[in-house]
């Protein structure tokens, strides 16, 4: 029988790949995909307590998220090719521009 | 038993990509490996009845994210970063860090693992109410309006804000 509490294991593991990924790899493109990653995770918990609820709620917020997930695509990757022209690099510890 | 096949498929599925997008050293790759991720949580989705969520996931994400994502990858050097060290130095810490998140993660599941035993519910007769999409609309279009209207701005932003960072400098600017 599944359970609410394998969505929320599943859920939990994806965030955690998504968060090792941000946090060991150096190219800006992975870290945007493991950011996605963590959004993906956090669908699947707000879709299984809809689901365990009997409310549509999740799944509204779940629209949202994805919503955000969209618009934080096109700005991250917008970023991304204006770095690039300037520093023709994607290797995160080169861009230390505002580094203190 | 037809749920569990289904949940441990998409999973395995998921959690294995998931795996795969942070480790490859090429990026095409990763973004592949993504759209695998992608497309087996949109099979949860569907496990879990929510037809229109797994319907704009894949819509969305695969058709939209993940494409861009691709064509950015196309347009800076792919060849020059697969030769570049993938990983940082502060792995260490990273490991740390994750480590303590899974702690966490599981300690809080431990906690509340009996309230969360309860079998997933199935909708009775989903057509009866409207279906999905129905459902979901009417929620989106009645009590949550005003965050579905600041979401329709939000994505203007974002349109703006790609377009101005990604576009040529005047001469006049510089």
């Amino acid at each position: 029988m599944v359970t609410t509490f394998h969505y929320l294991l599943l859920g939990a593991a994806l965030f955690t790949i998504g968060v090792i990924g941000v946090l060991t790899r150096r190219n800006i493109m992975i870290i945007l995909m493991s950011i996605e990653l963590m959004m993906n995770a956090v669908n699947i918990n707000l879709i299984a307590f809809s689901n365990r609820l009997q409310q549509v709620t999740g799944q509204v917020f779940a629209i949202f998220v994805i919503t955000v997930a969209a618009a934080e695509a096109a700005v991250g990757l917008g970023i991304v090719i204006a770095m690039f022209k300037n520093k023709e690099t994607m290797n995160i510890n080169e861009i230390d521009l505002m580094k203190w | 038993m037809l749920e569990l096949i289904l949940f441990y498929t998409f999973g395995a599925i998921a959690v294995i990509s998931g795996i795969l997008v942070i480790t490859r050293h090429n990026v095409v790759h990763s973004a592949a490996f993504l759209g695998a991720t992608l497309f087996a949580v949109a099979g949860i989705f569907l496990t879990l009845h929510a037809e229109f969520v797994a319907g704009v996931q894949v819509i969305v994400y695969v058709g939209g994210i993940l494409v861009l994502f691709v064509f950015v990858i196309m347009l800076i050097a792919v060849e020059r970063s697969v030769h570049e060290r993938q990983y940082n130095k502060q792995w260490t810490i990273a490991l740390i860090t994750s480590a303590i998140l899974i702690v966490e993660i599981a300690y809080g599941l431990y906690r509340g693992r009996d309230s969360l035993v309860l079998p997933a519910v199935v909708p009775p007769a989903a057509a009866a109410a409207g279906g999905n999409a129905e459902q979901v609309g009417t929620a989106l279009y009645t009590s949550y309006l005003l965050p579905f209207e600041i979401a329709s701005i939000l994505l203007l932003v974002a349109i703006v804000g790609a377009v101005v960072l990604s576009k040529k400098r005047t001469p006049a600017e510089e």
